[in-house]
């Protein structure tokens, strides 16, 4: 993983002494609220509803253990004990103290990490594939060129106040994992005929209030170019970008407004100007960066037969854990292996201290010392000898991590909604937990198999909830909290969008309105088809009429 | 009055004279002394002003189209850009593209809701003067010309980027 040099030290330092700086003339009188704002904001902290909320940025998601303990002593330390993995790869703390921020930027500076750019209208985290290096569908490992990235975008003096956020995902892989396409950019490694790498661009996606699937600007864009195109593309969207109205100010406005076409033809006009100039990638910079991904060093092993492994063991909860939890590894013998942080009782993606601790502790025995945070809200083992798969299972087990859930029901995408979160309409968590106990049944969650819920708590969608195959959106209907379903989003190569199935429910009504929506996808499903694939085939009718049936046992779902 | 005009580093007197005038003003009037005038009045009535002997500089608001400035950028010996706001960040596009794109070597102002926290990322993308609004400590705004020891991708005062010059 990439480690700081001493350019990169003196520039993290740098901003911890500025915003210890800034904190201080706020504290004193001297900023106004209005002019602290966006400061802090670029340093990753909010004002919540029960005081600060700091955003951690995690790098393309990539952790060293040494990383993870700072994360959980700043939680033990700073907060209460416990951490929220975001769905942007990051990690939020929600009880931190504004004067201790600059003590705690500067734990994280000591461990070449920070907060920079978490928030505010700049170009935020760029994030990437957990399993990248180790997928076997890897055309090239995106980590390096997202380095590139997050260097060439810290401090961009000139993107520092743009209309709006600006997030971009890059993907390695023939499998997008990233979600590239909802970003504001999305980056997707490929290679052309003659063998060359270089990037397919994609503009303009994005979920919040108006979920856009982002539009193909650009088939091939050689690697050399990434910095200068992406200067262009953000000095255009700088420059044209609607800012009379913050609904209206994120790029995929201005990409629709435009068209992709005539979009992408101004991005060339512009880059036209700024190609082959010194911002121009050269192959040293990337060696010098990609050396620092260089794979670990690897066991010469035999692959395993995973079903003889499990069979010797012959203890069912490890099956399914193996079944749910452990991914192919392009290395023999090894695998990738996901530590769930989704349990009952427990908020989705959050990890005590010791949790963190542990998943230190267990990256280092079983990982070389590095873990992946996964925008599924779930942390990875990325390299793993299959050997040790059951030695790892159990003290992961011991350690609360290893939930056999990966890609079930259970395994839900959820934001901390209304319970933290000043921006949004609902709460998110109590449905999740409600959620999760009326599915509680193993044998119940396996028989449904993959089936993607995710949860928002306010149309800016941090949930994803677009992009679940049951996804649920809280709303505001004058005062109340209310929750609307929609059916049929997908992630990935095939992005789309859900669809709203109608009018909202109240909180008490949304875990049967779950059950019968996975009843209806249950009754109707062929073998081996998921819950998209039935939805497709016999349209959202049934499960609308399911959803609204009249019910005397649990009444007439409220109108909202 | 403290002065507010920070000039390459230092506070300096402004010895321009800022005239807000509608497109259609008697320009009969104007002394020969420097003038700063906003850019939309130099297009409309572009043949008057250059007849007048004395510099002139313009002032841009946000979304000025600069582009259509560019046959003459040469003639001034002033570019203000306007910031109403601290967060609309449209003048830090155009003062790129004044240096790098139309070579403007002049004096290039940032007016308007500037201070100290801005003064670093304005510097890099060419401004070389601020006018700090009344009010605000201008001895202090010069300390965030320094904020950062090293910067990472090229911009106007420092074309090359990190890479280029990383000593390995």
């Amino acid at each position: 993983m990439y480690h700081y040099d001493d350019y990169d030290r003196s520039i993290v330092s740098a901003r911890v002494k500025q915003f210890r700086g800034q904190t201080g003339r706020f504290l004193a009188g001297k900023l106004s609220e209005d002019e602290f704002r966006p400061l802090r904001l670029q340093n990753g902290l909010y004002i919540q509803r029960h005081g600060p909320m700091l955003r951690i940025a995690i790098p393309y998601g990539q952790l060293s253990s040494a990383q993870l303990r700072t994360l959980a002593s700043i939680a033990r330390d700073f907060d209460r004990d416990v951490g929220h993995f975001t769905t942007r790869q990051n990690m939020q703390l929600n009880w931190v103290k504004l004067p201790e921020v600059p003590d705690i930027l500067e734990r994280l500076a000591n461990a070449e990490m920070h907060a920079i750019q978490t928030s505010g209208n700049c170009i935020r985290n760029i994030t990437s594939d957990p399993f990248s290096g180790v997928a076997g569908d890897e055309i090239a490992d995106p980590r390096p060129w997202a380095e590139i990235l997050r260097q060439w975008s810290t401090f961009h003096p000139e993107f520092a106040y743009l209309p709006r956020k600006f997030k971009v995902a890059i993907s390695g892989a023939t499998e997008d994992r990233a979600a590239i396409q909802v970003h504001d950019l999305g980056l997707q490694l490929v290679k052309n005929e003659a063998g060359e790498l270089g990037f397919t661009v994609y503009a303009g996606g994005g979920l919040g209030r108006t979920p856009l699937i982002g539009q193909k600007i650009r088939d091939f864009l050689p690697w050399q170019h990434l910095l200068t195109y992406s200067e262009a593309l953000v000095r255009i969207y700088n420059r044209y970008g609607r800012r009379d109205n913050m609904y209206k100010a994120r790029i995929k406005i201005l990409v629709k407004a435009l068209g992709s076409a005539e979009f992408a033809r101004q991005v060339e006009a512009e880059w036209a100007y700024l190609k082959d100039g010194p911002q121009t990638l050269t192959a040293a910079e990337v060696e010098r960066v990609a050396m620092q991904f260089a794979p670990p060093r690897y066991a010469r092993l035999a692959a395993e037969n995973l079903t003889h492994l499990v069979d010797q063991h012959g203890e069912k909860a490890f099956a399914r854990w193996v079944e749910r939890n452990v991914k192919p590894h392009k290395v023999p013998g090894y695998a990738a292996v996901t530590l769930s942080l989704k349990q009952p009782g427990r908020a989705p993606g959050d990890a005590t201290s010791a949790q963190m601790y542990a998943a230190a502790d267990l990256a280092d025995r079983f990982s070389f010392g590095e873990i992946r945070v996964t925008h599924e809200q779930n942390l990875v083992l990325a390299d793993v000898e299959q050997r040790e798969l059951h030695t790892l299972w159990q003290q992961a087990k011991a350690a609360g991590l290893a939930s056999a859930n990966i890609g079930l029901l259970a395994d839900m995408i959820v934001c901390p909604g209304g319970d933290f979160c000043s921006l949004a309409n609902a709460k998110s968590l109590p449905i999740a937990a409600a959620v999760q106990e009326r599915f509680a049944d193993l044998d119940y969650l396996f028989d449904i198999g993959n089936l993607a819920l995710n949860i928002s708590g306010c149309m800016n969608s941090c949930g994803h909830h677009h992009l679940g195959a049951i996804g649920i959106l809280g709303v505001d209907k004058h005062g109340e909290e209310w929750y609307q379903i929609t059916l049929g989003g997908t992630q990935g190569n095939a992005a789309r969008i859900g669809e709203v199935i109608g009018r909202s429910f109240a909180a008490a009504e949304v875990p049967d309105v779950i059950e019968r929506l996975v009843a209806v996808y249950l009754s109707h499903r062929h073998a081996g088809e998921e819950f998209n694939e039935t939805l497709a085939r016999i349209g959202l009718e049934p499960f609308r009429a399911a959803a609204y049936r009249k019910d005397a046992e649990i009444g007439e779902p409220a109108y909202a | 009055m403290p002065e507010q005009l920070i000039q390459n580093g230092r506070l300096v007197a402004d010895r321009w004279q800022r005239l807000e005038m509608s497109e259609d003003a008697d320009l009969g009037a104007l002394s020969a002394a420097p003038i700063l005038l906003p850019a939309s009045l130099w297009c409309a009535r572009r043949d008057q002003l250059l007849a007048r002997t004395g510099e002139i500089g313009v002032s841009l608001a946000p979304g000025f189209p600069l582009e259509s400035l560019a046959e003459d950028i040469g003639r001034f010996s002033l570019i203000a850009v306007e910031f109403p706001k601290f967060a609309d960040g449209r003048g830090y596009s155009t003062a790129s593209l004044l240096r790098q794109r139309y070579g403007y070597r002049g004096e290039l102002r940032a007016v308007g809701d500037v201070g100290r926290d801005q003064m670093f990322y304005l510097q890099r993308v060419g401004f070389n003067a601020f006018l700090i609004p009344e009010g605000r400590d201008a001895e202090d705004a010069l300390q965030g010309l320094t904020d950062f020891p090293d910067t990472y991708q090229g911009a106007a005062d420092q074309p090359l980027p990190l890479f280029r010059r990383r000593a390995v």
